[in-house]
C-alpha cells in the first residue's frame, strides 16, 4: 500500500472536532448567527461520532460525509464524497451527503473554479478518509485486544479473521473519535478501488425532481423581507440621485435606499470584480413587489469619469487599478481590435527565428478569429439570503468562492470575519460567474440596514447587463510554408478587450522550431471574468481551426498533421516551458479517430477534428454535421478525454455531454454586444441559447484508461467544440468560419439557423 | 389587494395580493411552493412552467387573477411520493447537473405526455422546446422522456 504523511495536526484536528455538530444542525443553528456554544454541543445526537472534518460516524453504522465545495452542477457533491467512501471503506448505501458550510479551520480549498475540485481534493480527501478508517481499525484492535495489522475492512466491516471478530464501524465509532490520529496512513492501491470509478447518481437528485428547497433562491425564513436592486442602465454611467418618494407608497414597499459596497481604503482582491459599486436597493413584501417598483422608480445617472482603485497583489502589495469612462459600442470594439492586429505586441513567446523564416517563406497563410462577450446566463440569476443583526452574520447564498468574498463582506459590513458565517447554497449553474459574489455583499448590506433578514434577487435582466462577462477576443495566426508546403514557422499574435486570450507555452509552441507568440489587450469599463475555461475557449476555437486550413494547404489529414506535430514535441520539443504532456494530447487524438470511426467517413456526413488541452486534461473531439431541409444540423459528436482516473463516470459523461451542447450553442448563436455602454440583449426573447432540437442527436464521451491522478473535466471538454464545429461547417457549405458566432453567416449563406 | 382561492396540487388555498401578481411569485413567495423556479419572468425559458388543468404553462407571466377555478398542478403536486414515471426517468438518466431548470423541464415532459403519450422525436423538440438547459443535459432529458413514455 502506499503510504502518506499526514499534515493534518491533532490538535486543530480535535478543536474542529469540539465545534462540530455536523451538518443541518450545525448550519442551521448557526442562522440564529451565533456559534454553538459548549453547553449546546453537549445536547447535540450522541450517536454521530466525528472522526474527522469530513466525516462522522453513527452507532448503526451510518456514515455522515461533508462534500466540503459549493457544487454548481459540476456533481462534486457525489463525487468528492465518493473519494472519501473509497478510502474509508465503506458501503456507498451506508452514504449520506451533507453540503458543508464555509469552514476554512476546517476544510481544504472550498473554491469551486478552475475544474480543481477533484484535482486539488483528490490526497486531502482520500487522507481523511484513510484516516478515519486507520482510527476505526485502532478501535477495533484495542478492543479485541489484536494487532491492527490483522485487521482488514470491507464495505463498513471490520474483521479480524485469526480470532473470528468481526464488527461494522458504528459499533467502534466512539472508541475510534478519541483516539490519537496516526501520523501516517495507509492509501488504497488503485486496482483495490471499488466506488471510484463506479457510477454513482447523483446524491440530489430525488430532492431535484420533487421540487425541494435547495437553491439560496428557496431559502425563507420568518420575518424575512425581500429587495430587489436598481442599477445604472450602461457601463460607463454611476448613480446620480433617485426620488425615493417615486416609489414608497406603492404596495408592499418598505424602503428605498443606496448601498456602497467598497470602503475608500479598501484594496480590492482578484474576485472584487462588480460593475456597479453603487445601487439602490428596493425592500419590501415580496419579490413581485419590489420588482414593480424597480420599475418606478425615478432615478438619475450621469456618466462616469474615470476612477482607479487600489487592488490588492496576490503575493502582498498592492497596485492601482484604472477604470476607464465612456460609453463603449461593439462596433468601435471591433474598430480597435483591428487596429491592435496591425500594430506589434508584447512577444510572450520566441524560438528560433520566426521573422527570418517568414522572410524566406513561398507562402505564408493568414488568418484572423474574433468571437464576442458572452454572458454567463446562469438559470438561477444571482440572488442571496442574508440576516445581519448588530456585529452577527449570516449568508447564505451561491458562490462559488466563499473564501474570496469574505474579506469584501468584512469591509463593507465593519463585522469581524469570526462574525460572518457564510453558508453554501446549492447553484443553479455557476460557468465562472459566481466566483463574483458580490450579490452576496449587496444582500448582506441591505439585511444590516433594516437589521431584518431579507433575499436579495437579481431579475434576469440585473443578471444579464450586470458585466463580469466573458471578454471579446480576437487572435491572428499566421504560418510560414516553403515551396514544398514545409512548415517553417508559426505566429500567434491574440488580444481582447480587455485581455488576452494567449497561453504562452501552450501547443503547438514546442512542436515547431521558429515560434513567436504575441499578446495585446485594450482596456475597458466591461467587467470581465472566468467563463468555462477562460482565454482558452477562444484561442482553442481559433487555434485549431487554424490548424485544420492549415492542414488543408499542406495537405495532409488534420488529425495526422496535429499527431506529427506532437510527435515533434514529444521526442525534441523546441523550449523549455511547454505546458503540456504530448504523448497525452496524441493519445486523445488517437482515441477520437478510433472511436469516431475517422478514417471510414460517411456519405452526407462533414466532419470536423478539434484537439485541446486546458486545465489538466486532453481532450479531442469529432463533431459530424448535416445539412437537412437547409439547415446545418450537428448530428453526432465524439469526445476523447484524458483526464486520469475518472470518479463517477457516467455523471462524468454528462459533464462532458453538457460542454459539448454548451460549446455547440455558443459557437452558433452566443454573443452579447454593446450600445452606448448598455447591453443589447437583456434576456432571453434576444439572448439566444441552444434550445432540445438543436442539441446533437448523440454525444459520445469517451475516456482514456490510466492510472494519472484525476484532473479538471467540468471545462476541458468546453473550448475544442468551437474548432470542430467550424471544422465541419467548413466541409457542409465549403466556406470557413473565422468569426463567432456562426449562425448570422450561416443565415448569409441562405442556411436556416 | 385582493383574495383569490387557488386549486393547487388538489387543495384549496387562499391568498391576498395584488390582482396582477404572477401565478409564479405566488407559489414561491406566498405559498411556500419554491419548486417552481423564475428564471427569466418573461415566458422564454420554461423555468416556471406548471400545469393549468394538465396543460404547461408558464406561470411567471400568468396574473393570479386570470386563473379562476383552473386547477394547478406545481412539481410538488405532480405525484404523491416523487414517483410519477417522469420524475422515475430523470433519476434513472441521472439527468440533472445544476438542477435548477428540471422542475420545469419535468413539468414540460409530463404535460407532453399525458397528451401524447407516444410522441416521435419532433413531437419532444417540440415540447420542450420552451425549456433551456443551461447546462446542457437535452440529450438526458430526451432520453428520459423516451424512457417515461415507455412506463406509463
Amino acid at each position: 500500500m502506499a503510504t502518506l504523511d499526514k499534515k493534518l495536526d491533532r490538535r486543530s484536528f480535535l478543536k474542529v472536532s469540539a465545534l462540530a455538530g455536523g451538518g443541518m444542525v450545525l448550519s442551521f443553528s448557526w442562522l440564529a448567527g451565533c456559534k454553538p456554544t459548549e453547553e449546546e454541543m453537549i445536547g447535540l445526537p450522541k450517536e454521530w461520532f466525528e472522526l474527522n472534518s469530513y466525516i462522522k460516524i453513527g452507532e448503526n453504522g451510518a456514515v455522515t460525509l461533508y462534500s466540503p465545495n459549493p457544487e454548481f452542477g459540476s456533481n462534486v457533491k457525489t463525487s468528492m464524497p465518493m473519494i472519501l467512501a473509497e478510502e474509508l471503506d465503506t458501503d456507498w448505501k451506508n452514504v449520506f451527503v451533507e453540503q458543508a458550510d464555509f469552514f476554512p479551520q476546517r476544510f481544504d480549498r472550498q473554491f469551486t473554479g478552475g475544474s480543481q475540485g477533484i484535482r486539488q481534493g483528490w490526497t486531502p480527501l482520500r487522507t481523511a478518509g484513510a484516516t478515519a478508517r486507520a482510527l476505526l481499525v485502532a478501535a477495533a484492535a484495542q478492543t479485541w485486544n489484536v494487532l491492527a495489522s490483522e485487521i482488514t475492512t470491507a464495505a463498513g466491516k471490520l474483521e479480524h479473521k485469526a480470532s473470528g471478530k468481526k464488527a461494522h464501524y458504528g459499533e467502534m465509532a466512539s472508541l475510534a473519535a478519541t483516539l490519537e490520529v496516526p501520523e501516517e496512513v495507509p492509501l488504497k492501491e488503485i486496482k483495490s478501488f471499488k466506488i471510484i470509478g463506479t457510477s454513482k447518481r447523483n446524491v440530489d437528485g430525488e430532492k431535484i425532481v420533487t421540487g425541494k428547497p435547495l437553491f439560496a433562491i428557496d431559502h425563507k425564513v420568518e420575518g424575512m423581507k425581500y429587495a430587489a436592486l436598481v442599477m445604472p442602465p450602461a457601463f460607463g454611467m454611476r448613480l446620480k440621485s433617485f426620488d425615493k418618494s417615486s416609489v414608497t407608497g406603492m404596495s408592499g414597499i418598505m424602503d428605498v435606499f443606496p448601498i456602497s459596497l467598497f470602503k475608500e481604503d479598501y484594496a480590492r482582491n482578484f474576485f472584487d470584480t462588480t460593475t456597479f459599486p453603487e445601487v439602490v436597493a428596493i425592500v419590501g413584501n415580496s419579490t413581485w413587489e419590489v420588482m414593480q417598483a424597480k420599475k418606478n422608480l425615478n432615478v438619475e445617472w450621469e456618466k462616469a469619469p474615470e476612477s482607479s482603485f487600489t487592488l490588492a497583489g496576490r503575493g502582498g502589495g498592492t497596485s492601482t487599478a484604472t477604470i476607464p469612462s465612456g460609453l463603449e459600442n461593439t462596433l468601435s470594439h471591433k474598430a480597435r481590435m483591428a487596429e491592435y492586429i496591425q500594430k506589434p505586441g508584447n512577444v510572450v513567446r520566441r524560438d528560433g527565428d520566426p521573422e527570418g523564416a517568414f522572410k524566406k517563406a513561398a507562402k505564408v497563410l493568414e488568418r484572423t478569429y474574433t468571437a464576442p462577450f458572452l454572458a454567463h446566463n446562469t438559470m438561477e440569476p444571482m440572488n442571496c439570503f442574508a440576516d445581519v443583526k448588530g456585529d452577527k452574520a449570516v449568508v447564505y447564498g451561491p458562490t462559488q468562492a466563499p473564501e474570496f468574498i469574505m474579506g469584501t463582506l468584512v469591509q463593507a459590513l465593519g463585522i469581524p470575519r469570526e462574525n460572518i458565517q457564510i453558508n453554501l447554497a446549492r447553484m443553479g449553474g455557476g460557468f465562472g460567474r459566481r466566483a463574483y459574489s458580490h450579490h452576496m455583499v449587496e444582500a448582506a448590506l441591505i439585511s444590516q440596514k433594516i437589521q431584518a433578514p431579507v433575499k436579495l434577487v437579481y431579475t434576469r435582466e440585473d443578471d444579464m447587463s450586470a458585466g463580469v462577462y466573458r471578454p471579446t477576443y480576437s487572435a491572428t495566426y499566421r504560418a510560414a510554408l516553403d515551396e514544398n508546403n514545409n512548415l517553417l514557422a508559426f505566429h500567434v499574435k491574440a488580444g481582447g478587450i480587455p485581455e488576452t486570450p494567449l497561453h504562452a507555452n501552450r501547443f503547438p509552441a514546442g512542436a515547431i522550431d521558429n515560434y513567436l507568440a504575441e499578446a495585446w489587450d485594450i482596456p475597458s469599463n466591461i467587467t470581465i471574468g472566468a467563463f468555462r475555461a477562460p482565454r482558452s475557449n477562444f484561442i482553442a476555437g481559433a487555434e485549431q481551426s487554424f490548424l485544420d486550413e492549415l492542414a488543408e494547404e499542406m495537405g495532409k489529414d488534420p488529425i495526422e498533421f496535429r499527431l506529427e506535430l506532437l510527435k515533434r514535441a514529444e521526442t525534441n520539443p523546441v523550449g523549455e516551458n511547454n505546458d503540456y504532456d504530448a504523448k497525452r494530447y496524441a493519445g486523445v487524438l488517437e482515441l477520437v479517430r478510433e472511436k469516431s470511426n475517422w478514417n471510414t467517413p460517411q456519405a452526407n456526413v462533414s466532419r470536423g477534428v478539434s484537439a485541446y488541452f486546458c486545465h489538466n486534461s486532453y481532450v479531442a473531439e469529432v463533431v459530424d454535421t448535416v445539412i437537412k431541409d437547409n439547415q446545418p444540423v450537428v448530428e453526432s459528436v465524439y469526445a476523447a478525454v484524458d483526464c486520469g482516473i475518472v470518479i463517477n463516470p457516467d455523471a462524468a459523461r454528462n459533464m462532458g455531454e453538457g460542454a459539448v451542447v454548451d460549446g455547440i450553442g455558443n459557437a452558433f448563436f452566443g454573443e452579447l454586444t454593446f450600445d452606448n455602454g448598455a447591453p443589447s440583449k437583456r434576456n432571453f426573447d434576444k439572448y439566444r441559447m441552444i434550445r432540445i432540437g438543436e442539441a446533437p442527436k448523440k454525444i459520445e464521451v469517451h475516456f482514456v484508461e490510466n492510472n494519472e491522478d484525476p484532473t479538471g473535466l467540468g471545462e476541458p471538454l468546453f473550448p475544442p467544440v468551437f474548432a470542430a464545429v467550424a471544422n465541419s461547417l467548413y466541409k457542409a457549405t465549403g466556406k470557413r468560419y473565422y468569426e463567432q458566432p456562426f449562425a448570422p453567416q450561416l443565415e448569409m449563406q441562405n442556411l436556416r439557423m | 389587494m385582493a383574495i383569490f382561492n387557488l386549486n393547487i396540487n388538489g387543495k384549496s388555498m387562499q391568498v391576498d395580493v395584488d390582482p396582477a401578481t404572477p401565478v409564479l411569485w405566488v407559489l414561491r413567495d406566498h405559498l411556500d411552493l419554491v419548486g417552481t423556479k423564475y428564471g427569466c419572468g418573461v415566458a422564454a425559458c420554461g423555468a416556471c412552467t406548471i400545469h393549468l388543468d394538465g396543460n404547461a404553462v408558464r406561470s411567471c407571466v400568468m396574473p393570479v387573477s386570470s386563473v379562476g377555478g383552473s386547477k394547478i398542478t406545481t412539481i410538488e403536486g405532480l405525484s404523491e411520493n416523487g414517483d410519477h414515471p417522469v420524475q422515475k426517468a430523470w433519476l434513472e438518466h441521472d439527468v440533472p447537473q445544476c438542477g435548477y431548470c428540471q422542475a420545469g423541464q419535468i413539468m414540460s415532459a409530463s404535460a407532453l405526455l399525458s397528451n401524447n403519450p407516444n410522441p416521435s422525436e419532433e413531437d419532444i423538440d417540440n415540447a420542450m422546446n420552451g425549456n433551456i438547459c443551461r447546462c446542457g443535459t437535452y440529450l438526458r432529458i430526451k432520453a428520459a422522456v423516451k424512457t417515461a413514455a415507455q412506463n406509463l
